[in-house]
């Protein structure tokens, strides 16, 4: 088999990659200005019961709530998903509490003055929160959404373990049905979990950069 | 159906507390190998002669960018036919040597940020008491890089403790394969992939509470001595 013809055969799994990231992406970010949110909430049983799930899914590793989530729920409920959303679920819900620890880090970040100022203005907690504090928070919050995003791309080789056709899984295949492969297919796979990883890591860089311009350090 | 069996459960219990000591020793054995290596990382970035750095750099950029899980199989098959520097590794070093070689990079980015933070003076003071370059990293570079750094290494550690099932991938008989095998055996795995989930929740918890204890320590401790020398400053 040539060169050409894995990286042909390993494409093929480049839409299941990428679509996993972005709806899984996507539902990370709901879930983490959700619970970033709830964690500086004024209400004591919401920011409790947002700890729990933080440090929950914070505290077990991934691999492990996927099989839970795959294997574990259709036999203790009967809810029974299909790989993909297994993984979109695990996903999500795990990298959503990573991220809901940058949009509570940024929001705290937000100097206090800016605050009191929105208060002497006569702002609801509503109007503070939206027109204040938030906009203020995401710039900071940005590069951290960056990372994340990256960290995100590369666990969703994981999903091969629950038979999900993403490219990690058609390259064992390959690798199962000829050994002598083994290092071609691993070393082409490698490359293209860096190409599609490329442009986030330019963009988390250029967030980086940008995020420390124009900004007092205080 | 049972919806969860608590005999079954004591039963498989002890069989997976000990696959948990697996799980810890590739977990420390990694993190030592990471530490290694990330410094010989962080200290190759900083060499004069460019390409070199550039290189490294590059490798950072790479390992950071793709999955463990790939860069685990790499290891594991692949590498045995890398010609004339390929060799074979039993699975338990093939993941060792993974999860140590992917966590060095990200230790290199804090190792760097420590030897960055160090005051240019001391440098310069060093230099001034004529000081071999051995001896000024030694003795006086590392040994004020290093222990602020230390809780952001402490979070690494169990960053890289979440990551040890991923071995299953490799059939390594750490906590996760473990209960695989038991549950196979009965087609039951409520009990099982329950029980390693908060044995992981059991250890990361209270130690990522011991890094959160360090960090603020630490912090205590630098900004003492900050506020120290400008008293000093104040009574000169």
């Amino acid at each position: 088999m040539s060169a050409a013809e894995i990286v042909e055969v390993l494409s093929r799994g480049v839409t299941v990659t990428v679509s996993l990231m972005l709806v899984s992406g996507i539902l990370a970010l709901v879930v983490a200005f959700v619970a970033g949110l709830s964690r500086v909430s004024g209400l004591k049983i919401v920011r409790f019961l947002t700890t729990v799930y933080v440090e929950f899914f914070r505290g077990t590793s991934l691999l492990v709530q996927l099989f839970w989530i795959f294997f574990v729920l259709p036999q203790l409920f009967g809810i029974r998903l299909d790989p993909f959303m297994a993984g979109v679920i695990t996903l999500g819900l795990n990298y959503g509490a990573y991220a809901s620890e940058i949009v509570r880090g940024s929001i705290l970040a937000v100097p206090d003055g800016q605050r009191e100022a929105a208060v002497a203005l006569n702002m609801s907690k509503t109007q503070r929160m939206r027109l204040i504090i938030l906009p203020q928070a995401l710039r900071t919050m940005l590069p951290g959404f960056g990372n994340i995003s990256i960290e995100l791309l590369k666990a969703t080789a994981l999903v091969s373990l629950i038979t999900l056709q993403d490219m990690m899984y058609l390259a064992q295949n390959l690798r199962a049905a000829d050994y002598s492969l083994s290092l071609k297919v691993f070393g082409i796979l490698l490359v293209m979990y860096f190409v599609l990883a490329l442009p986030l890591i330019v963009l988390s860089r250029y967030l980086e950069k940008r995020a420390s311009r124009g900004v007092a350090n205080t | 159906m049972d919806v969860f069996n608590w005999s079954y459960a004591a039963e498989v219990f002890p069989t997976i507390f000990r696959a948990m000591f697996v799980t810890l020793g590739i977990t420390l054995a990694a993190f030592a190998a990471a530490l290694v290596f990330g410094l010989v990382l962080t200290l190759l970035r900083r060499v004069k002669f460019k390409p070199v750095a550039y290189l490294v750099h590059g490798f950072i950029e790479f390992v950071r960018g793709t999955p463990v899980l790939v860069q685990l199989f790499f290891v594991y098959f692949a590498w045995p036919m890398v010609p004339v520097i390929g060799f074979k590794m039993t699975a338990v070093t093939a993941g060792i040597v993974t999860l140590g070689v992917h966590y060095s990079t990200y230790l290199s980015e804090i190792y760097r940020s420590g030897i960055e933070s160090v005051d240019q003076g001391q440098w310069e003071a060093s230099r001034a008491l004529n000081f071999s370059k051995t001896k000024t990293w030694t003795k006086i570079v590392l040994p004020q890089a290093i222990p602020p750094i230390i809780p952001m290494l402490g979070n690494y550690l169990i960053v890289l403790f979440k990551e040890t099932p991923l071995l299953m991938a490799i059939s390594v008989n750490e906590m996760l394969m473990t209960a695989k095998n038991l549950g196979s055996q009965v087609f039951s795995f409520v009990e099982v992939y329950t029980i390693v989930g908060l044995l992981f929740l059991l250890l990361s918890y209270p130690s990522s509470l011991l890094v959160g204890y360090l960090e603020k320590r630490m912090n205590n401790r630098y900004a003492q001595k900050a506020k120290k020398v400008k008293k000093e400053d104040v009574i000169v």
